[in-house]
């Protein structure tokens, strides 16, 4: 019996001692945070967090793409209705690019109406399709009022540009230049009003020239 | 139908506008109000420092705005940027300078010119990896007196010295050619030949997101003939960056 409570004493001593190993670091740890707790607490606690601020993203409207019609007249070969797709970028608050696609019918010349005799064009050659690359710059900006409150943007532009046209079995290199209206209904719609002389040289009617192919049309763009 | 596709297009406008606007507050001792985004159109209102302004949206260097009391108008970029923001900082937006035009990445654009005595158009669209260098992809159609055709090319481009605004570059590059001749000539059959090319061009950045771009390239055509065919070409054009 004594010996069995010796061994228990025994292993208790053990243990304890064994704890007391580790000891001195835990002592360590709280002279630690003692010595922490004599720092003098802050006096001013900073209220305000920073915020982290993600300012909404600015829609930019430089983007202006719409539809046109209206009349062409090619050289020779009569006036007929013209129809178009349009798109635009605003490069500043004065200059434009564009890039425009169009078509038109032609009619037959007045020798192949007089004098009956065959067709020069297929009914294919007969039909006249351009695309060009412009650039254009805005003159006359202002507003134009429609009685005495009601007040629209407007602007007048210059424009020119270089592209190609399918007409007549072949395609042309054409210059394109003239000028046009921008009245804009609101911030996003505006109304078109565009003059525009295409030139290509053709020798289809003998010699060589220069034919001036005048258009006006009519459109509308919506901007995004 | 393609007024109701307008008329939604602006709708949807309208809902996006009801969105939560940025706000900034004015640091000037006033900022101006226009009627439109232009310098043409005229000022109509003033707001005074410290009161805020919603920003609604943006064309070109042009911001529309809404006061306090509900009114709407242009500012010009100028007297956005001396204003401040939620956090009372110097407001910053993305401008487009010369420095974003030093760290484009993506650049397009269309040039004109003469490409072995017939009419060359062309538009590419270029990658820059580097402010040195970048890769090229061009399209370009043919327009002779005797022959159309059209070309395809990759092309890399090496800006030796970039920060310059007239600046020179250097290219390399490969592709193909087509070649029709004229219907109402004799008629030997079409052609589709590779090609390689060197060139050396220079770029100009003018204002905002816009470039000058000029450039002389010489074409080697690989042909089936005995000889290979060399074609010059130079041209002009414009390029924005984005």
């Amino acid at each position: 019996m004594e010996t069995r409570i010796r061994v228990v004493l025994l292993t208790t001593l053990t243990l304890a001692l064994t704890g007391c190993g580790s000891l001195p670091f835990l002592g360590d740890e709280d002279a630690a945070d003692d010595a922490l707790a004599e720092v003098p607490e802050q006096v001013i606690e900073p209220e305000v967090e920073r915020r982290d601020v993600r300012p909404p993203k600015i829609d930019t409207e430089d983007f202006e793409v719409g539809v046109f019609t209206g009349l062409m007249s090619v050289e020779d070969f009569g006036v007929s209705p013209v129809y178009g797709l349009r798109f635009a970028y605003h490069i500043s608050e004065g200059l434009f690019v564009e890039a425009a696609i169009g078509r038109t019918d032609t009619e037959e010349t007045s020798y192949e109406r007089l004098s009956g005799a065959a067709e020069i064009l297929t009914d294919d050659e007969r039909e006249f399709t351009y695309y060009n690359a412009s650039l254009g710059y805005n003159v006359l900006p202002g507003e134009a009022f429609v009685g005495r409150d009601l007040a629209f943007s407007q602007a007048l532009y210059l424009i020119a540009g270089i592209g190609s046209t399918d007409f007549a079995g072949d395609d042309r290199f054409t210059v394109n230049f003239g000028f046009g209206y921008r009245l804009l209904l609101n911030d996003a719609i505006a109304l078109h009003a565009d003059v525009r002389d295409h030139l290509f040289d053709i020798d289809i009617l003998g010699e060589e020239k220069t034919a001036h192919n005048i258009e006006g049309h009519i459109g509308f763009t919506v901007f995004f | 139908m393609v007024v109701s596709a307008v008329l939604g297009l602006a709708l949807a406008a309208g809902a996006y506008a009801e969105e939560r606007h940025r706000s900034v507050t004015v640091a000037d001792p006033y900022l101006e109000m226009h009627t439109g985004p232009g310098r043409g159109y005229p000022v109509f209102n003033v707001v005074q420092r410290g009161e805020t302004v919603e920003l609604m949206k943006r064309r070109t260097e042009w911001f529309k705005v809404r006061d306090g009391g509900g009114r709407e108008g242009w500012v010009h970029e100028r007297e956005m940027l001396m204003t401040l923001d939620e956090s009372g900082e110097p407001v910053r937006f993305e401008t487009a300078g010369r420095d974003e035009y030093l760290a484009r990445r993506w650049e397009s654009g269309a040039l004109t010119g003469d490409f072995g005595g017939a009419n060359i158009i062309s538009a590419y669209l270029g990658y820059a990896f580097t402010p040195n260098l970048s890769l090229e992809l061009w399209g370009s159609q043919v327009l002779g007196n005797f022959s159309d055709g059209w070309m395809a090319n990759i092309n890399i481009v090496h800006q030796t010295w970039p920060r310059l605004r007239v600046s020179p570059f250097f290219t390399l590059g490969t592709g193909v050619i087509h070649i029709e001749p004229v219907a109402t000539l004799v008629r030997p059959e079409d052609r589709t030949d590779q090609t390689a090319h060197v060139g050396v061009g220079v770029r100009a950045w003018l204002t905002r997101r816009f470039i000058f771009r000029a450039e002389y390239k010489s074409y080697v055509v690989f042909t089936s003939r005995d000889e290979n065919e060399e074609i010059e070409e130079w041209k002009l054009g414009f390029g924005l960056y984005f």
